[in-house]
């Protein structure tokens, strides 16, 4: 998936297609870009004309400077008015974009395989949705006026300088990008410090981490001493280098207004000489230049800035594309709804595996009537859950069939086929939100009265009934106001609130002791009665009460019977149940 | 400008106190930038002389001579400007270094359930993050803040310098500036907040999606979740909108207001022109003063937004510092622990309805061995932190030797007992430092032994310089175990509290090592805390919790016969129970 990058220039076209609905915001957006420069930079000529009206004493022309007054007014009003406008219509197209573009890889995410999201690191997806989309808003969008306004600014204003004097423009043209010159020589000398600064940081973080992480043992054994000293002297290392960077970096304005300084003063003394020896400029127009000088780094600091920007926004916009094209799962919508109480499931000679080079389930068959306890056991790490994650097609088979009432599961509409699956994990994920909205996850409309019978029914109202707010308690993005077990209880909670007609379930018995699970227990087979049920087993009462074993491993099916035949076979799975069950 | 923020600000003068040491260098800084903005005003002037004088004489030596004074200045300026820097960086680094390292013995001296109440993640952002942002806006303050209030204010004593009647322009013009970009930045501020806000709930929505895939795509919920997404992104673009628009006046507003100041400095200049009273030069100042003034005050804009960021950081620390630890040392220093008694305790975490453990009873006398056994949420880790004081009881005493734990310093309990906690966490070092946590004096014999007894010597070996990774993240979760107990049992120690701490352990390791830990030498009193019965099983006590109350205490006979919980937890694990001899 890595090598299929978007081509460059296909990411401009791109980037076009996707401003392109706002193209009128965009046209009058540089209308009025193109009058701001203008008109801000005519202020100062008309400035200098006043100025040229009122010499000395009693010589002042009171009309002349009056109307040069007026037209400043209307010349700054107006340029104001244009700046307003073109920010605002660049920030409509820039904010629009963002949220077409944000709404398009979250729906993307949603339909992206299982398989896609399982291998690829989800801050890096994050990443996309949030940085590179403000990265691509901030650098190409906003990045462009400031490109345009910049360059017109550089053209109008060594226009107006050369209207007035030749000379003295040259001088300014060609003297004042010395100051980026000195920025950028600042820049790449600071880099080292900056590195070894981050670097530094990065020891201070997993400092931090580890010794917050691990407070409680920390008092426990009386080491915070130890522990703040320990981060009082990377505290003392990441101080000295930081003074460094710190402090050689910040020379870069200082420097870039030095340099300024000293071609405002050339301007000035260039433009005093040539007003004395009567070399056609003014008073007024060597003020006007003074302004001139003054301002003309400023778009070239932004359009360095910008040039800066757009290689990472370039460089974001791919990533945001290559999210947007990877393949979605195919769900047939067009598929058939699946019929009531044909729930029949049949593996036919499936094989699949993650990748090519390790095969992992081969040629397997299986036939499993309605209702009936299926155990799959194996050691940690044998790959019980692949069954699982390809009964619910989040993975496809490689060859052959998975049939549900007789029907591929690939010709089944892809959330019609999940509906009827329930199913609670290891891994317990709870939503942002309130108990009784987790509880209904599956059921948006289910009343309160169904959502506590619920609870009852899987043993969390009790401990539910304990937090501050009861069914309303939010529960925070990491869940940390809630134990392991206490997740787990909800995420049963939400099955049994929607019951469908068949059961996954893994036996989470890490997190969940053996009395509540013991009660949990209960409470599924209350569930499986009469349902179709998976279930990875870790005790063994659950094995001996399952109409099949599946024996798996290292991701194959090595064995299946049920528990007595197992036995007596004498295979793997005697082995495993021994060190698992007897070994006491 | 400073009211803008009212509270927030308040975050960031509390912790102003961490300049107090760099006094020298918190004045200095802005000194220096006083001086930096002192050359700067002074060249319109300069130039305003070049051309009263320079130019109307003819004078071409007066005009370089001028021209010479401007660089100079800015040569000036900047060597007052790098010093301002230079001071400013080091009270920062310092600032930043002495408020992480006070913060930090803040947060080691929290008992658990402070630990809890903020939770660890939160804890670690506020010591990382939020302190170097912190540290960052100290570095503006220091830098420009008063950078732009120099500016303005010299730019206005320069024109009531030159001429009061037309300075009295530049004071309305500032007053309005001012005002402009007050209102401003005060509706904006709050939206920004708000922005961040949104972003970060579209932030939560996505990693969610990611995280529970397989729930979301089991419940066939991915439409509402997209409706959710897109209302939290519309609502993000709508506050950006508004935000946006708002923004957008700054600059164009400030301009206008300046520049209609501007025009009227013209017009009534050329009445002061015409009587004498100003010179053409010193019209031309003037308006260059308009122009400074206006940068001043845009950049001061700036500034305030990116120093918010910091006072939001500087809250998180405030709040961190407001809560004091709850517990406070004693004064007794404990010597061999011979008795340790449960008198009606209970306990509640601070904000919970209910309690966590009620009214637990009961005594240990040296030399035994105790179990605690419960379902989840039973309490048996509360019991366990109360016994080591990680907090105290909300009602009832724990007492060792007759009397009151809390009585005790902190430090003889550490001694007295050696605890293996629940979550095996070990610290990036080598695994020698790791186990020299209770007895810097330790021998490498005695480290041996104790690794031999925590059945760790096998994928240990001698090799004591092993590094260990953050957090022990090179060991198994198993491996961790037997390491955390492997450093409990180093150094002399009374009392021996396991909390769950074989979890990871297979039942054949978990047996042995019991077998181990009761075989020690020296008359240890040993708490173990289990969900299994079989490490409970042959204890002297066992204590059996339920919904945090005492649902039993005895042997494992007698509770069989007089306990129901303890019997349907022994009968929930019959196959483990069954096989064991």
């Amino acid at each position: 998936m890595k090598n299929r990058n978007v081509k460059s220039d296909g990411v401009i076209k791109r980037i076009i297609a996707l401003v392109s609905p706002y193209r009128i915001q965009l046209v009058f957006s540089l209308v009025f870009a193109s009058a701001y420069v203008a008109l801000s930079l005519f202020a100062p000529i008309v400035s200098g004309k006043a100025v040229d009206a009122m010499v000395t004493k009693n010589t002042v022309d009171f009309d002349a400077v009056f109307r040069y007054a007026v037209i400043y007014s209307c010349v700054v009003a107006g340029a104001s008015l244009c700046q307003w406008l073109m920010t605002h219509l660049t920030n409509i197209i820039t904010y629009k974009t963002v949220l077409k573009l944000r709404k398009d890889l979250f729906a993307k995410i949603t339909d992206l395989s299982v398989g896609y999201i399982d291998s690829h690191a989800h801050g890096d997806i994050l990443s996309r949705v949030i940085n590179d989309v403000e990265q691509l808003s901030d650098g190409l969008l906003m990045g462009f006026s400031q490109l345009f306004t910049g360059i017109l600014t550089i053209v109008a204003t060594i226009g107006f300088m050369i209207s007035i004097n030749i000379p003295i423009a040259l001088v300014v043209v060609v003297f004042t990008p010395l100051s980026l010159f000195v920025a950028s020589f600042i820049a790449k000398n600071t880099y080292s410090m900056f590195k070894k600064q981050s670097e530094i940081r990065g020891d201070m973080t997993s400092l931090i981490e580890e010794s917050v992480g691990g407070a409680k043992t920390v008092n426990v054994f009386g080491k915070a001493d130890d522990t703040a000293e320990k981060i009082a002297r990377t505290g003392e290392e990441l101080r000295k280098c930081g003074v460094k960077a710190l402090f050689f970096s910040s020379i870069t304005n200082p420097a870039t207004r030095f340099v300024n300084n000293a071609v405002y003063a050339a301007v000035a003394i260039l433009g005093a000489f040539s007003a004395i020896k009567g070399g056609g400029i003014t008073v007024g127009q060597l003020s006007s230049f003074l302004m001139y000088a003054n301002q003309y780094t400023k778009p070239f600091n932004e359009i360095s800035g910008v040039i800066a920007e757009f290689v990472g926004a370039k460089a974001s916009a791919e990533r945001i594309f290559n999210l947007l094209d990877e393949k979605s799962v195919e769900s047939s919508l067009s598929g058939e709804i699946l019929p009531e109480n044909v729930r029949h499931i049949d593996f036919a000679s499936v094989s699949f595996s993650y990748s090519p080079e390790k095969p992992l389930i081969e040629d397997f068959c299986l036939s499993v009537p309605y209702g009936k306890m299926i155990a799959i056991v194996g050691p940690t790490g044998c790959g019980k859950t692949t069954l699982i994650n390809l009964l619910l097609r989040f993975y496809d088979v490689n060859s052959g069939e998975i049939r549900l009432g007789g029907v591929p599961v690939k010709e089944l509409e892809l959330n019609a086929l999940r509906r009827n699956f329930g199913m609670v994990l290891q891994d317990t994920w709870l939503k942002n939100g309130t108990v009784a909205e987790n509880i209904a996850y599956g059921r948006k409309n289910a009343t309160r009265e169904e959502i506590v019978a619920a609870a009852v029914r899987a043993h969390a109202d009790s401990f539910i009934s304990s937090l501050e707010n009861g069914y309303d308690t939010v529960i925070k993005e990491d869940g940390d106001n809630l134990s392991q077990g206490q997740k787990q209880m909800l995420c049963i909670s939400r099955v049994m609130l929607s019951l469908p007609p068949m059961l996954i379930l893994d036996e989470a018995t890490s997190s969940i002791d053996t009395l509540t699970e013991l009660r949990i227990r209960n409470a599924f087979d209350e569930m499986t009665e009469g349902r179709t049920s998976f279930v990875v087993a870790h005790r063994l009462s659950t094995i001996t009460k399952a109409d099949l074993v599946l024996v798996m491993k290292s991701g194959k099916i090595v064995e299946k019977g049920t528990h007595t035949e197992l036995l007596k076979a004498g295979g793997f799975y005697k082995t495993l149940y021994e060190s698992q069950f007897e070994t006491e | 400008m400073i009211c803008i923020c009212e509270k927030r600000d308040s975050d960031m003068i509390k912790l102003l106190r961490y300049l107090k040491g760099h006094r020298a260098e918190s004045i200095l800084g802005p000194l220096f930038k006083f001086l930096e903005a002192c050359f700067e005003l002074a060249v319109p002037v300069i130039v305003a002389n070049m051309i009263d004088v320079g130019i109307k004489n003819g004078d071409t030596d007066y005009v370089l001579m001028c021209g010479g004074i401007v660089v100079l200045m800015g040569l000036l300026g900047f060597v007052s400007a790098i010093t301002a820097q230079y001071f400013a960086a080091k009270a920062s680094m310092a600032f930043g270094t002495e408020l992480r390292n006070d913060l930090y013995r803040h947060i080691s001296s929290f008992s658990s359930s402070e630990l809890d109440r903020f939770g660890t993640s939160s804890l670690i952002t506020r010591l990382g993050a939020d302190v170097i942002q912190t540290q960052a806006g100290i570095n503006l303050i220091l830098r420009l803040l008063l950078r732009s209030p120099f500016i303005v204010i010299g730019a206005v004593i320069a024109s009531f310098l030159i001429n009061v009647r037309l300075a009295l322009i530049f004071v309305g013009a500032v007053i309005f500036l001012s005002a402009t970009v007050w209102i401003i930045m005060r509706k904006l501020l709050p939206l920004y907040t708000k922005t961040r806000k949104n972003l970060d709930g579209i932030t939560v929505k996505t990693r969610e999606n990611l995280t529970g895939a397989r729930v979301v795509r089991s419940f066939a919920a991915q439409e509402s979740e997209k409706e959710e997404f897109d209302a939290a992104a519309d609502g993000l673009y709508t506050s950006q909108i508004v935000s946006g628009k708002i923004s957008a006046l700054l600059n164009p507003l400030s301009y206008s207001v300046i520049n209609l100041a501007a025009a009227s400095l013209m017009w009534y200049g050329a009445f002061s022109v015409n009587i004498g009273e100003v010179t053409q030069g010193q019209i031309i100042a003037l308006l260059n003063y308009m122009t400074q003034i206006l940068i001043a005050l845009l950049a001061l804009a700036n500034l305030i937004v990116m120093i918010t960021k910091s006072t939001s950081s500087a809250a998180r620390i405030n709040e961190v510092f407001a809560v004091s630890p709850s517990l406070e040392d004693g004064k007794e220093a404990l010597g061999e622990v011979e008795k340790i008694e449960f008198k009606n305790v209970s306990y509640k975490y601070p904000g919970a309805s209910g309690y966590s453990v009620k009214d637990i009873s009961f005594t240990a006398k040296r030399g035994m061995t105790v179990g605690i056994v419960g379902s989840t949420g039973s309490g048996k880790s509360t019991v366990a932190s109360l016994l080591l004081r990680e907090t105290d009881p909300t009602e009832g005493t724990v007492e060792i030797n007759g009397r009151r734990l809390k009585d005790y310093t902190f430090q003889s309990i550490r001694s007295a007992f050696a605890a293996v906690p629940q979550k095996a966490s070990l610290f990036s070092g080598t695994v020698r430092e790791n186990l020299l946590w209770r007895d810097k004096n330790a021998t490498d014999e005695e480290l041996f032994a104790a690794l031999k007894t925590a059945m760790a010597s096998e994928f240990i070996g001698n090799d004591l310089d092993r590094q260990v990774a953050k957090a022990g993240t090179n060991f198994s979760g198993g491996q961790r175990q037997r390491l955390t107990i492997a450093r409990a049992l180093v150094g002399r120690s009374d009392v021996l509290l396991l909390d769950d701490s074989a979890s990871a352990l297979d039942y054949a390791t978990d047996a042995a090592l019991r077998k181990a830990i009761s075989s020690l030498p020296g008359n240890k009193t040993v708490f173990i805390v289990s969900q299994r019965i079989s490490a409970v099983k042959n204890a002297d006590m066992i204590i059996v919790l339920d919904e945090g109350r005492l649902a039993g205490t005895g042997t494992h006979g007698e509770l069989l016969d007089s306990c129901p919980v303890y019997a349907e937890i022994c009968a929930s694990q019959t196959s483990e129970v069954r096989n064991e001899k």
